[in-house]
């Protein structure tokens, strides 16, 4: 089980490397934002800790987990959406200006 | 049924957060892209719901709705220029969150009379190690950049000695209890040596380094939730947290290129606390030019190209939309204006595109460096607002200089520099910048917002 369990990080890992890389500088910011609403996915365990009535502790700590979880979700996607709403090409884009593809770092 | 329906929810979830992350390539498909990942998010833990272990709904719900209370004027009200801190902060959180399922799932095995097993501890050991660090240190670096603790570095004798004790404590007692999981004693003391540890980490690390400080923590608290998916067995923790973790590591490799400085000498070399004596010896003997508003207007306005370097000053300043303004009215008089961007500008990365976003500037007009220092010796101007260290030509010719080797924008190339300035106080880094004792460099001391206004109302004469 734990074997599969790293081949799936070291995967994953790869792939968000290739993924990433390719952000632009541009976005930098928006990347984090994004990076921080996805790490909310900690939400998944804390709900299972939360929700298990193992013992009181857990539910509590799972409770307090469950919060940041969720605002970091709330929050992060909000935010995401909020900034990259903000970008935008100059208006009227000129003909046969320059694709922003061009533009990628 | 139940478990193919949870694991296929996490499968949806992977596959739309990647895509998400890949659309912020295209700044016109990020938006779209990331509201599908949002999508994702909410399968992902519509499908945890349906987990068999989860009995009890109340204590959920309430988080839920606290949570979501707490996020949404996070996500809706913070404004653009506190994102580097409200960015700090969304890092404690989720570290936190990290820690706190690790310690849960480590009471609740002691608490039934079990060991975890090795494996296992490790995993839960990882887990807690790097998200009390984080929290630690995220707690400190969104109080430095919200300014209620202070930015300059905080240095004493011996400091990375003593760290480095503590941290070799802190690897010391993690051996143990993986070894040993029984003993609470040590499982307990590492997580309050590791807050300590990300605190005692971020304390002597001055503002200016903040862009690499945030972008390690980011990384630390990715590899903290991949930590508790190896320990709780969920695979889709364990793709996120790497997707976050190299997220935070490319970025911080990226800044700490953009500043010439490795890892090592941003964590542990203090900048900016030795180096007064460099400055005030390259200062002696010239003579800075300072220019009136008419004038720097006049410049402006007949110029062909203008080149704006913002740095953190503008953002202080919140003189973003009077730039915006002032290179609206520079077009419209058939000058061209380009936005250079250096990297490290701020206290983010990417700090400088949001802001300028936020007041409304294309972005096919932000450049990055690369694309932009060729340009500087067509331009007529290049205006500086804010920025130091990120245009010191010391950093090309003084071997000394702590900045020696960092890539910077090639203002000096510039048929003339204004440069908008508080006054002659040094920057971030404490370096006395030759630029500003050019013969071709005159200073418009002012605050900068004040000063475009004033530059935007002599153009509107000119």
């Amino acid at each position: 089980m734990q074997i599969l369990e790293l081949y799936v990080f070291v995967l994953a890992a790869f792939v968000g490397y290739m993924v990433i890389s390719r952000v632009p500088p541009l976005l930098h910011t928006p990347l984090m934002a994004a990076t921080n609403a996805i790490s909310g996915i900690s939400l998944v365990g804390s709900l299972i800790a939360a929700g298990a009535a193992a013992n009181r502790v857990a539910t509590i700590l799972g409770f307090v987990a469950v919060i940041c979880a969720t605002s970091n979700i709330v929050g992060g996607f909000l935010i995401t959406d909020r900034m990259l709403r903000m970008f935008k090409r100059e208006a009227p884009p000129p003909a046969g200006a320059k694709q922003p593809a061009g533009r990628q770092g | 049924m139940r478990d193919s329906l949870i694991q296929g929810s996490y499968l949806i979830a992977s596959v739309l957060f990647i895509l998400g992350l890949r659309s912020l390539t295209r700044p016109d498909k990020a938006r779209r892209g990331m509201q599908q990942a949002a999508v994702g998010m909410g399968f992902a833990i519509a499908g945890t719901l349906l987990n068999h272990t989860i009995i009890d709904y109340r204590w959920i719900i309430a988080g839920l709705v606290i949570g979501t209370v707490i996020g949404y004027p996070m996500g809706m009200w913070v404004p653009m220029t506190a994102m580097p801190q409200r960015i700090a902060l969304s890092l404690t959180f989720s570290a936190l969150a990290a820690t706190l399922v690790g310690i849960a799932e480590y009471h609740t095995e002691i608490a039934a009379g079990m060991l975890p097993p090795h494996t296992k501890m490790a995993a839960l050991g990882f887990e807690i190690m790097l998200g009390a660090i984080t929290v630690g240190g995220t707690i400190v670096a969104a109080g430095k950049l919200q300014e209620w603790l202070t930015s300059k570095p905080v240095t004493y004798k011996g400091q990375n000695f003593i760290n480095g004790l503590v941290f070799l404590g802190i690897i010391a007692l993690l051996v143990y209890i993986i070894v040993d999981p029984s003993q609470h004693w040590a499982f307990y003391t590492m997580i309050g040596a590791s807050l300590l540890f990300g605190v005692m980490l971020v304390m002597p690390i001055g503002g200016a380094d903040m862009p690499v400080v945030v972008a390690l923590l980011n990384s630390y608290s990715g590899l903290a939730s991949c930590a508790t998916g190896f320990a709780i067995g969920n695979v889709i923790l364990i793709i996120s947290g790497s997707l976050d973790g190299a997220s935070g590591f490319i970025l911080s490799i990226l800044m700490s290129k953009a500043m010439n400085r490795s890892f090592t000498n941003v964590l542990f070399g203090a900048f900016g606390s030795e180096t007064t004596t460099t400055a005030a010896k390259s200062s002696a003997g010239m003579t800075v030019r300072s220019i009136g508003v008419e004038d720097a207007a006049i410049q402006l306005a007949y110029a062909q190209l203008v080149i704006v370097i913002p740095g953190y000053g503008m953002a202080v300043a919140q003189a973003q939309h009077a730039v915006r303004e002032l290179s609206e009215l520079i077009e419209k008089r058939g000058g061209e204006v380009k936005f250079a961007v250096h990297p490290v500008a701020g206290r983010m990365p990417g700090h400088m595109n949001v802001l300028l976003a936020e007041a409304n500037v294309p972005y096919d007009k932000l450049y990055d460096m690369d694309e932009v220092n060729g340009e500087f010796d067509r331009a007529d101007v290049a205006l500086v607002i804010g920025a130091n260290d990120v245009v010191n030509p010391a950093a090309r010719t003084d071997k000394a200089s702590p900045i020696y080797g960092m890539p910077i924008l090639n203002a000096d190339h510039a048929k003339s520099v204004i440069v908008l300035k508080r006054g002659m106080s040094a920057g971030f880094a404490g370096i006395e910048n030759e630029l500003f004792y050019d013969r071709r460099t005159s200073m418009l001391f002012g605050d900068a917002k004040a000063s475009l206004t004033g530059l935007i109302g002599e153009i509107k004469n000119v």
